[in-house]
């Protein structure tokens, strides 16, 4: 794909600017990354960037003023005269070291000198803590040890497992059902039904929210993965369907026709010819709507409420960033186990995962 | 996987068949198990106190097994009946249960909604266009409708223009697949996931020691720390939009490289034989060549754009006049409970993608779809 002939000085260019956005691209998530394995008392007093190796007042020395200074008149140290509040905010000496007070009550005073710190203290008591729905110890910044209930979100891990892979697997099986009629069947009203298809294809949910959430409560499926399923399964039915289609519309005529000349049933093809040969497509819809389930909040917060048994991680963060909101040591861990799974979709079916999100995105 | 779960035992075209009353009475048989085996494991699900790895397991295994079982079982009933019948019916059964789904879950709902924004708050008496009115004169509702304009506005403008300007970019440099890898990223992760990246991004404490990296770099550079995302108005919806652009420009750059790769070299060259410059041949060759794939891209991340619901619940959670229509719609419907309100906010939102719909059918009627 490379094209030719391009001056070398302007492909310099092209890198640094592309190299800049990148960088950019990437902090937000890699500082979320670095942040989980830190301890929560070193979040809150610096900054995750402070893991890399950086020029930082390093205490030195330590001096230890009469204890009956006057703060009101200046003071004298080393020989130079500094005001109080100059002292409180940090002060520089002619030897260009950095005074500032240790304590002031005590009258002492740091000496600080500029010096390269990189704070590597790193931890996974932050994945211990949200993961377990266990009490659990922590020792908090001033050293004493605290018991609190973890987060439990192995459990809601497991949940949104069990949400994603049959709100997966079930629409993406139905439409192929219907892909295959739609393409190779002859019927009635085929047209008019798939034309409603793609009709639905971009309707938003909210739309169809009030109502299904009457029927579901009077049907009692509120709260049960059944109800999760069957929504999610309805709402990615278009697209899959859309999907499916534009590929075994596709396959050649004559590979039915020799099928049916076997005698084989419409049942028979469909699950030894079209399945195997659907295979790449259904791999790259699978993908886009295994994630799309995966990464839900809107169905799962209206379907499935608060069944503490049933809630999905996205539910339990999302909480969590409600009742929590400064604990970053628990959030950027809980945030960083509800991606691995993204993650490791991303990085390990990409050619799939990029085909489906492009041929997804249009979904309601 | 699905295969190996049954075998479809259907290929018998010259097996002798039943007489009608007893293939009605398969009929009904086949459809009675499979009442009672679903419905049996539902309630057994849904009161049974299992470990949560197994309950985990069985309901996997019966959610994909069961919807097999379905079509297998109704299948071989078919496959008993008269020829004639069993290919009138046979079709029904492939598209049935994705229809009847759709029926329940998408088309009777749309009307259900619609029929529901004309009447009040509790759905009892019928109302009219009240509804539609207070929606523009409400001043909560003026403003979700604002904030999602400037979504729109903003945010779509944003990922489209970054979208190209980075696949154009990627596309000279020399680590194409690497840097198309990074920018694609945020769009596998949830938005919830992303809502606390940022979260931590625009992070302000008191003091003067700041661990959000936006603050810390205005400190670094002498400014004051803020509260970004609860800053005043309209201005925290900007940096909420940004967490859009950055999720999505990776979707645009991805299709904008594909399209990209589609514009003939020998036209480019030329045009700069022609002494056109790049910024030239760029405004004038390539945008005119790719403006269908642009105007794809657009609707699509408008459509997007205007469903926004997920960014703005974990980041503000709608305080701080950053309300959208989606959130608005789910407050009026859970908090408020004003069905009246909540139908209409929906209605609204479906009207907005009309054009969108129209569009998707003029596109597959054009590709020659029946």
């Amino acid at each position: 794909m490379r094209r030719k002939s391009r001056r070398t000085g302007s492909k310099t260019v092209v890198n640094l600017v592309l190299a800049l956005i990148c960088l950019v691209w990437l902090v937000p998530a890699f500082g979320l990354f670095v942040s989980s394995f830190r301890p929560a008392t070193e979040i809150l007093k610096s900054g995750w960037w402070t893991v890399f190796p950086h020029k930082e007042n390093v205490t030195k020395d330590q001096i230890q003023l009469p204890k009956d200074t006057d703060l009101r008149q200046p003071i004298e140290v080393n020989g130079n005269k500094y005001s109080d509040d100059e002292l409180r905010s940090g002060v520089k000496a002619p030897d260009g070291s950095r005074l500032i007070w240790e304590n002031r009550r005590a009258r002492t005073i740091d000496v600080q000198g500029s010096g390269w710190k990189m704070n590597t203290t790193f931890t996974i008591e932050n994945y211990k803590g949200v993961l377990t729905g266990k009490q659990y110890k922590i020792t908090d910044s001033d050293g004493t040890v605290k018991t609190k209930k973890g987060n439990g979100l192995s459990r809601a891990f497991l949940n949104t497992l069990t949400v994603s892979i049959p709100a997966t697997l079930i629409p993406i099986l139905i439409a192929t059902f219907a892909a295959y009629a739609f393409a190779w069947l002859r019927f009635p009203f085929r047209k008019t039904m798939f034309v409603t298809v793609i009709m639905l294809l971009v309707v938003p949910l909210q739309v169809a929210m009030i109502p299904i959430l009457k029927d579901y409560t009077s049907l009692g499926l509120n709260g049960t993965f059944l109800g999760v399923w069957i929504a999610h399964a309805g709402f990615g039915l278009p697209l899959a369907t859309y999907f499916m289609y534009s590929y075994i519309s596709q396959l050649p005529k004559d590979l039915f026709e020799s099928a049916f000349m076997d005698g084989a049933s419409n049942f028979t093809i469909f699950t030894r010819l079209i399945l195997p040969l659907a295979v790449p497509s259904i791999a790259s819809i699978s993908i886009f709507q295994f994630l799309w389930v995966w990464n839900d909040y809107l169905v799962s917060l209206v379907f499935i409420g608060s069944q503490p048994n049933v809630q999905v991680l996205s539910m339990k963060i999302a909480d969590m960033v409600g009742t929590r909101g400064n604990d970053w040591h628990l959030l950027t861990a809980a945030a960083f186990i509800s991606m691995l799974m993204p993650l490791a979709v991303f990085f390990g079916l990409q050619k799939y995962f990029v085909r489906g999100l492009m041929g997804g995105s249009v979904k309601g | 996987m699905i295969t190996s779960t049954a075998k479809p035992n259907s290929a018998r075209p010259n097996a002798k068949k039943p007489k009608l009353a007893i293939t009605a009475a398969l009929t009904l048989l086949v459809t009675a198990i499979n009442l009672l085996l679903h419905g049996g494991m539902f309630f057994f699900l849904r009161d049974a106190d299992l470990n949560p790895v197994v309950y985990a397991a069985l309901a996997i295994v019966w959610g994909v097994g069961g919807v097999y079982f379905i079509y297998w079982s109704f299948n071989w009933v078919i496959e008993q009946y008269s020829d004639a019948w069993k290919r009138r019916i046979q079709p029904y059964l492939f598209v049935g249960p994705a229809f009847l789904l759709l029926g329940w879950l998408l088309l009777l709902p749309t009307v259900r909604t619609l029929y529901m924004s004309f009447l009040d708050a509790s759905s009892e008496k019928f109302v009219g266009f009240a509804n539609y009115g207070a929606i523009f004169t409400n001043r909560l509702l003026l403003t979700a409708l604002r904030n999602n304009l400037l979504w729109v506005a903003f945010g779509a403008t944003a990922c489209i223009v970054l979208g190209l300007l980075i696949a154009v970019l990627a596309d000279r440099s020399s680590f194409e697949r690497t840097a198309k890898a990074i920018i694609f990223l945020p769009m596998a992760i949830s938005f919830v996931a992303a809502g606390v990246i940022w979260k931590f991004m625009y992070y302000y404490q008191p003091g003067d020691e700041q661990v959000g990296f936006l603050n810390a770099i205005v400190v670094a550079f002498g400014g004051e720390p803020q509260a970004w995302t609860s800053m005043v108005q309209p201005w925290n919806n900007l940096f909420l939009i940004v967490i859009l652009v950055w999720m999505q420009t990776g979707f645009a750059m991805v299709i904008f490289s594909a399209a990209l790769k589609g514009v003939p070299e020998d036209m480019l060259e030329a045009a700069r034989m022609d002494g056109a410059g790049e910024v030239r041949v760029f405004f004038r060759i390539i945008i005119p060549f790719i403006s269908t794939t642009i105007l794809s891209v657009t609707t699509t991340i408008i459509v997007f754009t205007l469903k926004i619901f997920d960014v703005v619940m974990i980041m503000t959670g709608g305080q701080y006049d950053t309300e959208v229509v989606a959130t608005q719609f789910y407050r009026q419907f859970f908090m408020f409970r004003n069905f009246g309100y909540g139908s209409t906010l929906a209605i609204v939102l479906l009207v907005a993608v009309i054009p969108v719909i129209v569009f998707n059918l003029r596109q597959f009627r054009r590709q020659g779809g029946f």
